[in-house]
């Protein structure tokens, strides 16, 4: 069986990784620490396959009903 | 004041005797309360260091007076042990999986550790192991031979509630607290329960705990006698019993009569604590009545957890019957005088209002706008009665308060239950007003949900200025005429209010002056604009110039109503059916005004008028259209009698005739089948695709008729003006009630249950015809077989079954949606976040967007602004 990517299926929304100083800003903006983002586990398929580690921040761009994208933010977490 | 302390931890397990000795501040061997001169007896139940109830009295225990002690426990000590009711169960179930010989538990070593190691795990995760536990009484009691002394173990029968036969021999208590005694502590531990807190011989009583009287307290009847709480009398019972089974014992009586007693003890106990447990007689009064035992305080929807601890109860709130009124505004509510007599609104004296707050106190309590009470600057309250009302007013000065009945012009908040969503609760002004119900205008009927077939609604009086403010910006019913659920109105037009305007607009119908004046009077419209004509040198108005009167002047809106066809090529102003409408600044230049207009759920003008005029404006504009409908609709008369349902009779023959030409198609859709001939559909079987093949051939036959129907039911007939204007029923009820009733269903297919092969006796086992599986020829007027009849109940029947299965269904759903969302809320940066501060989503619903205050559900509506600016239409789709 051939193995295939999660990234490239149609359901899957765009995660990308943060960069430290995106994080940054990011926790700036919503005036937060990282704890108080929404979780994804490091067993999740798509940190396993762009490589997050626990303590990296994903950016997940949605498709949306009503605001065409949206846009969302995920700290990793062991598990 | 003891300071308040925060709760660590709490810990559940069973009382030992040791501990129960150890908190009983003594025993208790009398069964007498009080001697000759009303003294407590010491020893006895009402022992006054058990906590005291009476004023005036000190507790011997801890010193506190009523209310100050919290009461104490004591103890009886039983003769011989019982079983405690409410482990009855696990008493059996240990009872099984033990050893009758060395009390530890049948189950081989290596499967107990397994065991053991399960439960550990799980209780470090914080998991429940009760699956866990289950599986270890159904293993252990499967076991027939001891793997530990090799004992043959008997099979133990339970007998309800508190009996256990082990082979044809009953087991006492004491038997059984010897056995459970034996078991190790590690078998307990398998068991699930720890046996440092709850070891399982505990589960049968040696010492009873005797709650406090402060549990139990007795109340002084008028005449001096007293009475005592219900569990104070089986009390009374178990001392005496335990009393006369130790005589017993000690004179030797026979085995027989020990017996009894220790079974006549058991009782007492049992229905101390559960009086309604299966198989025992509950204990009685001596009236009869049965008594009130510990797990009935706690149980229930009346219990102390239900009832006492979850439940609120509030002062200042009204409940009775609801009932319409079109004459008052949306915003008002109709209060029975009784009720404002009752309720009130406390008021702070200032210089201001001194003369006023006079003549409330001056009128009394029973002189409808009076007052009940004054609070005196000493904060006394001192109730305002007929006899001292003149000297009360003369007294008042300011920094009084006056509690002021009800008036008209108040804020009230208005209720009915099941409070699903937040227009369940809204702010209405009260208008007093006589007879018993309270009195709402239909058209705030949807939010609510409410009807006047006897529906109760409840009213609560705001007692603080903070909170009437509050009422008033966010409940009023005005602020509440838009849904958050899909940005358009919820309060609007109903029934007769959509009949009366589609009546009024559609085509040209003309009044005179007079007239036209006459169905504005109500409304607050003060003058008529320019006559449409003259006829015999009369002016005229027509009955869109006289709606028009109550549209905000500048309001303009394209649209095309419920009536509307969707033709390929609209013909737009001149459609010939009316259904193409155009408000031009404030003027409706054509068109028809139906549901789609100001209706609840849709009403395009009233959503239109709210978000460019605002709330107040709506509201009135609601007030004066519902009012013109009304007077509209009872200038002409409009009602549907049995002869409304009737139809020519050559008419009649021709929906005959369909019906029979179907029937035939039917036949030899039949045959094609029997013969093999017809082919199936894709993806169906041959007998799916006959069926299929019926229902439609029968769907269509039905549609024909009522196309035959309506044809002859012109706008004359109410039923037709009712259904095409959206104000009630469809056009489907009407080709019911005059056509054709059509095909019966169950679960979407036509009707197959029954005997076998066939759905009633009267038909050829294997018919697939259509009277054999459904079909109603029949129309409701002309009236059913009895055959007919009989599907009809069935299809009927799964209708209001499923009714009752998805209310309870969706109310749960709710349920659980609001305990999961309650505590969510929107900051001001537009994320939504949880109590802790915990982000659930970055923009509330991806675009912040308020759906109240968006477009059905859009955020901006650019056909409308530029149609605001250029004032040329730009029309979107249907929904545009």
């Amino acid at each position: 069986m051939k193995e295939f990517s999660v990234l490239n299926h149609d359901m899957v929304p765009e995660h990308i990784l943060l960069t430290e100083d995106e994080i940054k800003k990011l926790l700036a903006k919503y005036r937060i620490s990282k704890g108080h983002l929404p979780k994804i586990k490091t067993s999740d398929p798509v940190c396993k396959e762009i490589n997050a580690k626990a303590g990296d921040v994903l950016k997940v761009v949605r498709d949306s009903m009503t605001a065409g994208k949206a846009l969302s933010y995920r700290l990793v977490i062991e598990g | 004041m003891a300071s308040p302390k925060r709760i660590k931890k709490i810990k559940f397990g069973l009382l030992s005797p040791k501990e129960i000795r150890k908190m009983g501040v003594t025993k208790i061997i009398t069964a007498d309360t009080y001697d000759d001169d009303g003294y407590p007896i010491e020893m006895g139940l009402m022992d006054p260091r058990l906590g005291v109830i009476d004023p005036g009295l000190r507790c011997r225990t801890c010193g506190g007076r009523p209310g100050e002690c919290p009461g104490h426990f004591c103890r009886i000590e039983l003769v011989a042990p019982v079983v405690h009711v409410g482990f009855a169960k696990l008493v059996r179930k240990i009872l099984r999986s033990t050893c009758r010989k060395c009390g530890r538990l049948l189950l081989e070593e290596p499967i107990k550790k397994n065991y053991l190691d399960q439960i550990k795990l799980l209780t470090k995760l914080g998991q429940p192991c009760d699956d866990l536990v289950k599986n270890v009484f159904r293993d252990a009691t499967k076991v027939n031979l001891c793997p530990y002394c090799e004992e043959a173990q008997m099979d133990i029968k339970f007998e309800q509630p508190t009996s256990y036969v082990e082979g044809g021999h009953k087991l006492m208590p004491a038997d059984i607290r010897d056995r459970f005694e034996r078991i190790p502590d590690e078998d307990i531990k398998i068991f699930g329960m720890d046996p440092k807190n709850a070891r399982p011989e505990w589960m049968i009583l040696r010492v009873l705990p005797v709650p406090p009287v402060t549990t139990r307290p007795s109340i002084t009847l008028e005449s001096g006698q007293r009475s005592e709480d219900d569990l104070t009398h089986k009390l009374v019972d178990i001392i005496r019993i335990n009393q006369r089974f130790q005589e017993n014992r000690e004179a030797g009586a026979p085995q027989l009569i020990i017996e009894d007693l220790w079974e006549l003890l058991q009782y007492h106990v049992t229905t101390f604590l559960d009086n309604e447990v299966s198989g025992v007689p509950p204990a009685r009064h001596r009236s009869g009545r049965p008594l009130k035992s510990l797990s009935q305080r706690l149980k229930g929807k009346e219990g102390r957890f239900r009832g006492s601890l979850s439940g609120k109860r509030v002062n200042f709130s009204a409940r009775t019957v609801i009932s319409p009124d079109p004459n008052l505004s949306i915003s008002e509510i109709g209060v029975p005088l009784q009720i404002a007599t009752e309720l009130t609104i406390p008021m702070n004296i200032t210089s201001r209002n001194l003369e006023e707050c006079r003549e409330y106190v001056r009128r009394g309590p029973n002189n409808h706008p009076g007052a009940s009470y004054v609070k005196r600057l000493d904060g006394r309250r001192v109730k305002v009665i007929d006899e001292n009302r003149e000297e009360l007013a003369e007294l008042l000065e300011p920094g009084w308060k006056v509690d002021r009945q009800l008036q008209d012009g108040d804020l009230v908040l208005f209720n009915r239950q099941p409070s699903l969503h937040r227009m369940s609760i809204m702010a209405h002004e009260v208008k007093v007003m006589p007879y018993k119900t309270f009195r709402i205008n239909p058209a705030v009927c949807p939010p609510y949900n409410a009807d006047f077939d006897g529906d109760e609604m409840n009213l609560h009086v705001p007692q603080t200025e903070e909170a009437r403010a509050e009422a008033k910006i966010l409940m009023k019913v005005e602020e509440n005429i838009l849904s958050p659920r899909f940005g358009g109105p919820i309060i609007g037009g109903i029934h007769d209010h959509i009949s009366g305007m589609f009546l009024l607009t559609r085509g040209n119908v003309t009044f005179d002056k007079d007239t036209a004046l006459e169905l504005l009077k109500k409304s607050e419209i003060m003058d008529l604009s320019e006559p449409a004509g003259y006829e015999n040198g009369k002016p005229y108005w027509t009955g869109k110039q006289i709606f028009s009167q109550l549209l905000p002047s500048g309001l303009n809106l394209t649209y095309r109503s419920k009536m509307c066809d969707n033709c390929k090529i609209c013909k737009r102003e001149e459609c010939e059916k009316d259904a193409y409408v155009v408000i031009k600044d404030g003027n409706l230049l054509c068109g028809t005004v139906d549901e789609v207009a100001i209706g609840a759920f849709a009403g395009k003008i009233l959503d239109r008028i709210i978000k460019e005029y605002g709330a107040v404006e709506a509201g009135k504009f609601l007030d004066n259209a519902t009012r013109l409908a009304i007077r509209m609709i009872t200038r002409i008369g409009f009602s549907f009698g049995i002869d409304d349902e009737d139809i020519p009779s050559d008419a009649q023959e021709q929906i005959h005739d369909i019906i029979m030409a179907a029937e035939e198609r039917v036949k030899r859709l039949i045959e094609a089948y029997e013969a093999g001939e017809l082919d199936s559909l894709p993806g169906r079987t041959i007998d799916e695709t006959v069926e299929m093949k019926i229902m439609q051939e029968l769907g269509k036959a039905r549609n024909q008729a009522g196309d035959i129907a309506g044809h002859h039911l012109g706008m004359d007939n109410s039923a037709v003006v009712m259904a095409i204007s959206g104000a009630r029923g469809s056009m489907l009820n009407l080709t019911q009630m005059a056509a054709c009733v059509g095909q019966q269903s169950v679960r979407g297919e036509r009707i197959q249950r029954g005997y076998a092969d066939r759905t009633l006796p009267h038909f050829y086992k294997g018919d697939l015809g259509a009277d054999a599986h459904g079909f109603v020829k029949s129309s409701y007027k002309k009236g059913l077989s009895p055959i007919e009849f009989f599907f009809h109940a069935m299809g009927g029947r799964e209708g209001l079954v499923d009714t009752a299965v998805r209310t309870s269904q969706s109310g749960y759903l709710q349920r659980r949606l609001i305990n999961a969302l309650q505590d969510l809320e929107i900051k001001y940066d537009g994320t939504v976040r949880e109590t802790r501060g915990q982000i659930v989503q970055f923009v509330y619903g991806d675009d912040g967007v308020d759906p109240s205050k968006s477009d059905y559900g859009k955020s901006v509506n650019v056909s409308r602004i530029i149609q605001n600016v250029t004032g040329e239409e730009v029309m979107g789709g249907k929904s545009g």
